[in-house]
């Protein structure tokens, strides 16, 4: 049954135009810095487009920060929304079952094909920024973004933010990229904080100069081909987990409604809820259990060293949130009555 | 109508039943406080062909769907091919054939993927050991669309759809076919097709349970008839039965006053220039003997028997009353 969910996730027309989709929005932005070389001003502007000036081989995590907050979660939600649903309205479900095919096992492949949409998306997104990064910005000398956190190793909840008391919403908590991940980088390059900038190699001289205002925000010692591979791949699973929360919470409502658009939309709608309670002080009893409290923890692997206490919970989270909601979709699905 | 609150007719005795090959005891099925399914008791046996006749909205898909583990019966039990639906259905699908409100497939792939995709979806191993490709192929000739081309479903004819998924339900062989309004869409000749297929089905072993609301599909096609009506199983049995003879004969004449003259109180109905008349010993030979001797001239004397409409509209609620009470009305302007 996974195999023939492979092939019609393959075989359908919107797989390809969404993963099209989420690889074209790094593109264009890659062609419009390449053309003009203006990087947003750091502490704004998605993490690590400062970065990728130098260093084009940085671009896959610039990539992943562009399509995190919204394209990825939007097609990561229409797929799993639609997995059940739209076999249901389809009235091909009715069709797969008397097959037969278990409702289990129906389940399972479809959570399957959702996880593989994922990765796909994931590992094109990353990989055809690292081609468009490579060859618009050449391969340069990747640095960590940032060198450390003496602050946050310390320990103190305060800390866990990942840029102390000044700024008490970034790091790894906020899902806005610009603000988080920039709040990240804020925190390591407060003016002063820089220790120097020896890593960053920019073969033409000219643009070394115009990049250097925006790129001194980068400290840290050069990344090696391996350490920065090792560094994109954590990255990359890590925002892959964080989508499978959000197929989750599709996948679920997929099989109460009959509707896709019903689950992709309440998937959605559960989203922005987390988004807005994560900044709202208010709700900080519930913070820690957002489903997207720590989806920007990604930008964590690209501490040196990396940064794991959020990753761990974040994957944690992401863990708690599948676990429960499968088995709520799989306790639904498999006693309801199939009418349609 | 008092036939819509007993227990479910039999006309004639009903021959042997054999080996059933579907069950249901005190079966109910409530959608909310609409019921569906009310207490059906269903018996088909193993080589029939079963009509499941009944208005819309008088519960024959929710009839389906149980049989087959899609909903969820509210009360009773249901057996099929020995074994009990839900809790092991998955054991007697593979030999299920099965469709249910229509024919469904993805629409932007052909009818050959679609069926390759459902095919693939079932149980590993077939139980004859064809190959797939073999199986798809077959089943798209039995229904007559071996020359389809890669069209996607999409661009198909509400004719073709249905021969697909008729060609789905074929898939495995199955021991059992259950259709739910198989023939909706088709043209008459499609029609004729569809019935010509499942009587060679049949004919090669195969239980057929199929539900329609047009007797005339069920008369020209079943052997069995169940006839539902609001949720209810009002008569169940076998066609010829059902058609039996009342026990009166027909008399057409062109003086009916004189033949009602020499009948005398044995004429139960007259209209123009025929009389229902009780039959007397002898049957319809000693009946024109005497009607000829006495000098009524005769047209034409047979048996009268019932016609499956004439038991439907005498057993099902007062809706159907009302439109058979219209149409004698409107016979009559
Ligand atoms: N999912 C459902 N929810 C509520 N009522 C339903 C549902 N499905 C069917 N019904 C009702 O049950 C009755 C029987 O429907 P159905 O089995 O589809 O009849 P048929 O197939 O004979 O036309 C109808 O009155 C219909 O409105
Ligand atoms: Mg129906």
């Amino acid at each position: 049954m996974i195999a023939v969910e492979l092939v019609k996730l393959i075989r359908r027309p919107r797989t390809w135009v969404a993963v099209g989709l989420l690889c074209l929005l790094p593109a264009v932005v890659a062609v419009f810095l390449a053309t003009t070389r203006i990087a947003p001003p750091p502490g704004q502007g998605a993490a690590f487009l400062s970065a990728v000036l130098q260093s084009g081989s940085l671009y896959p995590a610039a990539a992943l920060a562009l399509v995190l907050p919204l394209f990825l979660p939007i097609a990561v939600a229409v797929v799993a929304g639609d997995a059940v649903a739209g076999e249901s309205s389809q009235g091909t479900l009715r069709y797969l079952l008397v097959r037969p095919v278990r409702r289990t096992s129906l389940l399972v492949a479809k959570l399957v094909s959702v996880v593989v949409f994922v990765v796909g998306s994931v590992v094109a997104v990353a990989g055809t920024s690292y081609v468009v990064g490579v060859s618009l910005f050449g391969a340069g000398d990747p640095v960590a973004v940032v060198r450390a956190l003496p602050e946050v190793t310390g320990g103190g909840d305060d800390a866990v933010a990942g840029t102390g008391p000044a700024a008490p919403a970034g790091g790894g908590g906020q899902v806005g990229s610009s603000d988080a991940a920039s709040g990240g980088q804020a925190g390591a390059t407060r003016p002063g904080a820089d220790t120097g900038d020896g890593a960053v190699v920019a073969d033409d001289q000219a643009a070394r100069e115009r990049a250097q205002a925006s790129v001194s925000s980068l400290s840290g010692e050069a990344l090696s081909p391996a350490d920065l591979a090792a560094r994109l791949l954590g990255a990359m699973g890590y925002v892959t987990v964080s989508m499978l929360g959000v197929a989750a919470i599709a996948l679920f409502l997929s099989t109460v409604t009959a509707s896709s658009l019903g689950a992709t939309l309440g998937a959605l709608a559960a989203l922005v809820t987390s988004q807005v309670l994560v900044s709202l002080d208010a709700a900080a009893a519930v913070t820690p259990y957002l489903p997207t409290r720590y989806w920007l923890a990604w930008v964590d692997f690209f501490r040196d060293p990396i940064f794991l206490r959020d990753i761990t919970a974040g994957l944690w989270l992401q863990a708690g949130y599948v676990v429960v909601l499968m088995l709520a979709a799989w306790a639904n699905f498999t006693t309801k009555d199939v009418t349609s | 109508m008092s036939a819509g609150n007993g227990t479910t007719q039999r006309i004639g005795a009903r021959r042997d039943p054999g080996r059933l090959v579907i069950e249901t005891r005190r079966l109910t099925k409530r959608y909310g406080a609409h019921t569906a399914v009310d207490d059906v008791d269903l018996h088909v046996a193993e080589g029939a062909r079963y009509g499941f006749l009944g208005p819309n909205g008088s519960g024959k898909t929710t009839m389906v769907r149980m049989l087959l583990g899609l909903v969820y019966a509210t009360r009773g039990e249901i057996t099929v091919l020995g074994r009990p639906v839900p809790s092991r259905v998955a054991e007697v699908l593979p030999e299920i054939g099965a469709m249910v409100e229509g024919p469904a497939a993805y629409p932007h792939l052909s009818g050959r993927t679609n069926l390759a995709l459902l095919d693939a979806a079932g149980p590993r191993r077939d139980r004859d050991g064809r190959r797939r490709r073999d199986r798809v192929e077959e089943v798209l000739e039995r229904v007559g669309l071996g020359a389809i081309d890669r069209r996607p479903v999409r661009a198909y004819s509400l004719g073709m759809r249905q021969r697909l998924g008729l060609a789905g339900a074929l898939l495995n062989r199955p021991r059992l076919l259950v259709l739910d309004e198989p023939t909706n869409g088709l043209d008459p000749h499609g029609i004729r097709e569809v019935r010509d297929l499942l009587l060679e089905l049949n004919a090669a072993g195969t239980t057929v349970f199929l539900s329609s609301h047009l007797l005339a599909e069920i008369e020209a096609l079943c052997t069995t008839v169940g006839v539902v009506d609001r949720g209810r199983l009002v008569l169940e049995d076998d066609l010829d039965a059902v058609r039996g003879p009342t026990g009166r004969l027909v008399v057409r004449t062109p003086d009916p006053d004189a033949a009602a003259r020499v009948l005398g109180s044995a004429v139960a109905e007259r209209q123009d220039h025929t009389l229902v008349v009780e039959a007397a010993p002898g049957g319809p030979p000693a009946l024109a003997r005497h009607l000829v001797e006495h000098g009524v001239p005769l047209d034409g004397l047979v048996e009268q028997r019932r016609s499956l409409e004439d038991v439907v509209v005498a057993l099902t609620g007062p809706g159907s009353d009302t439109s058979r009470a219209s149409r004698r009305n409107g016979a009559r302007p």
